[in-house]
């Protein structure tokens, strides 16, 4: 692994990934949900080719923040800049196209697709078919549809799903629902893939298979990983960042080593620990 | 290799749509022999037409509703724009395109493209906003549409078209013809529609619909329904493709409408109502939600029934409010899934047993 050094914004990010445009940088993001402010002063910069982490308690706000930087949510305050350009008023699918792709907390795959056509749809915008195309068939129809069924299989094939390809969608496993989700998202051509707990009800194994997965991602596809996990042997073993958010504000960044040893982090997990304990005495 | 396996080794797609047009061919094939000889009787053969304007009706709505996953209302009033502007094109070539097929085809084409447009004003403003509100704009345009026709007055003499919104003395002609007399509706209207028209219609209907959902355009729209926020996320414009899809169906309703209008001497805008829009609607939900071949068969046994059954007419709509009432308990709740689940596990469990009696112990559970 490349050593962490401090970007130029003071942010740390890996060594090979310095003096290139981060793929993404926010600044004193924020979001309130009327009188609740779900995300506050949340500034980062991730490196192009950086696998970090957005950990933190539940109702944190992680989610939240892939939120904002997919323009689910239009921020209340603070800017955006994706592969340095800002996003502000940008749609989802906009954004997207700018190099942006993600996963869902809970899963949402288009289940009554096959599939192939899950991830020929996140294919969508690099299939040149147009409208007459479609419709009739010809133009250039057998062509663009034999690419994006070639393209799909060999994605799928990357994660060993090939053989699933004419399957339901929502017929699939829960591990392999997981895992389409990713090749759905990696075939929008991102620079930058985040996942919303993607080891969420993985056995071990299948964990392990993810982890290597995921820096296979990395390497293959050249790409930044970001990941919201509460797996900490995850985190730990694959993350070069980290990114400790609570009550929607950032309370640690750093690498893991730095995180483990921070006392926040600690008084943040500890401490919501006793109050669980309590809870269950209680 | 044999038919039967050389078929099963087909994609599912292939088979789809081997089976709907030849369901449509081979329908074609058996009626139009009876009806040009004669052999059936005058109040089924006059059906014809209107059967297949209903189809492609309900195909094209089937688009909005089982497709694209959104509720429309109004359909008959995509249908009334394509019967009145067909009517009034077919007026206006009247003259100078001497061919009845070759002026049918203009007119069914410009039905389409009014409708289409109607449907693209409907569309840009509704479809932009999340929720349900495509059902009540579209309920209002349908009433919209018929009472503006209601007080739409159209004559043609030899210096052109001449519309007013009042009466006929406005229209400022000396000998001309009326086109559209207000709430009478079109008047003097030259039949022109023919069983094989409203066929092919259908194929042509079949043709765009069955493409398009095999296709990026189709993925697009499927995914939107699907899951609205997973396809944004993956870059897909959901505006574009909503629109997309309303406007196409929009412009069938209108090529249908045509169609239909040049079947009759006289049309009034009234017969273009709510009851008609819900009418079709009925055809999609019986025939199964996105299911096209589902929508053929629901249109031509529904439209037939009320014709075979003539003295229960009054009671149609009651039927159908009851049947739309039942269908929809039993497709959306869950209480009803389960059980249809159940009985076609039962079922499949049946014929398992039988396939392979030792199996039992082999069998694999996997919850984990
Ligand atoms: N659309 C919304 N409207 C109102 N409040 C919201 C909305 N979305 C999130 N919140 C609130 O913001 C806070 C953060 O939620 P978020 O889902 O981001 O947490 P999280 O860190 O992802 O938690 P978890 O680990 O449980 O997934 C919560 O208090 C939540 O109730
Ligand atoms: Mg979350």
């Amino acid at each position: 692994m490349d050593k962490m050094v401090p970007y130029p914004s003071g942010a740390i990010v890996p060594e090979r990934d310095v003096e290139k445009t981060p793929i993404l940088e926010t600044h004193h993001l924020g979001i309130d949900f009327g009188g609740l402010t779900a995300v506050d002063e949340f500034s980062i910069t991730v490196g192009r080719t950086e696998i970090s982490g957005l950990i933190g308690p539940n109702g944190a706000g992680k989610t939240t923040v892939f939120n904002l930087l997919t323009n689910v949510y239009q921020p209340t305050r603070g800017t955006i800049m994706l592969d340095g350009k800002p996003t502000a008023g940008k749609t989802t699918a906009q954004v997207n196209r700018m190099g942006i792709a993600r996963t869902f907390q809970n899963i949402r795959l288009f289940s009554n697709m096959s599939v192939l056509d899950n991830v020929k749809v996140g294919l969508h915008n690099s299939v040149k078919e147009g409208f007459f195309a479609s419709v009739t068939h010809s133009l250039g129809y057998g062509k663009a549809e034999k690419k994006a069924n070639e393209r799909a299989l060999r994605l799928l094939d990357f994660f060993s799903m090939a053989d699933m390809a004419n399957a339901d969608a929502g017929s699939l496993p829960y591990g392999a629902q997981r895992r389409l989700e990713i090749v759905r998202a990696l075939a929008t051509n991102p620079g930058i893939i985040l996942l919303d707990e993607p080891a969420a009800g993985m056995n071990p194994s299948e964990t392990a298979e993810l982890m290597e997965n995921i820096r296979r991602i990395r390497d293959t596809f050249n790409i930044a990983v970001m990941l919201i996990e509460h797996d900490m042997s995850l985190v730990m073993n694959i993350c070069e960042g980290i990114c400790v958010l609570d009550h929607g504000k950032i309370i640690a960044k750093g690498t893991p080593d730095e995180i483990k040893s921070n006392p926040a982090v600690i008084e943040a997990y500890l401490g919501k620990k006793k109050e669980a304990d309590g809870n269950a005495q209680g | 290799m044999s038919i039967a396996s050389k078929y099963k080794a087909l994609s599912k797609y292939a088979r789809t749509n081997i089976k709907t047009y030849g369901l449509v061919i081979i329908a074609f094939a058996i009626m139009f022999p009876l009806q040009s000889t004669g052999t059936i009787n005058n109040s089924i053969s006059g059906q014809l037409v209107p059967i297949c304007t209903y189809i492609v009706l309900a195909i094209s709505l089937n688009l909005t509703v089982g497709i694209l996953g959104e509720l429309s209302l109004g359909h008959a009033g995509f249908m009334s724009v394509g019967a009145f502007s067909g009517v009034i094109a077919a007026a206006a070539f009247r003259d100078s395109v001497a061919s009845d097929p070759l002026r049918l085809l203009i007119v069914i084409i410009i039905g389409g493209i009014f409708a289409g447009i109607a449907g693209l004003l409907i569309g840009i403003p509704v479809l932009r906003l999340r929720g349900d509100y495509l059902a009540i704009v579209t309920l209002a345009f349908g009433e919209i549409i018929k009472n503006i026709i209601n007080c739409l007055y159209v004559g043609i003499d030899s210096k052109g078209l001449h519309f007013s919104m009042k009466d006929t003395a406005s229209l400022g002609m000396t000998n001309g013809k009326i086109v559209l007399n207000g709430p009478q509706g079109a008047v003097g209207i030259t039949k022109i529609a023919t069983f094989t028209a409203g066929f092919i219609l259908i194929l042509i209907t079949l043709f765009i619909v069955l493409n398009m959902i095999y296709s990026k355009t189709g993925r697009a729209i499927t995914a939107i329904r699907d899951n609205r926020i997973a396809a944004e996320s993956v870059g897909i414009s959901v505006t574009k493709y909503k629109l997309t899809a309303f406007i196409t169906s929009a412009a069938l309703a209108g090529m249908a409408g045509a169609l239909y209008a040049m079947n009759f001497s006289t049309v009034a805008p009234k017969k273009f109502d709510f009851n008609t829009s819900i009418l079709i609607l009925v055809f999609v939900v019986l025939g199964g939600m996105g299911n096209i071949m589902g929508s053929i068969i629901a249109t031509t046994v529904l439209y037939m029934l009320p014709e075979l059954l003539r003295e229960f007419a009054d009671y149609r709509m009651l039927i159908y409010a009851i049947v739309l009432i039942l269908v929809m308990l039993a497709t959306n709740s869950t209480k009803a899934k389960l059980i249809t689940e159940s009985v076609k596990f039962k079922i499949k469990g049946v014929f398992v047993r039988k396939n392979k009696d030792d199996s039992d112990k082999g069998e694999v559970t996997d919850n984990g």
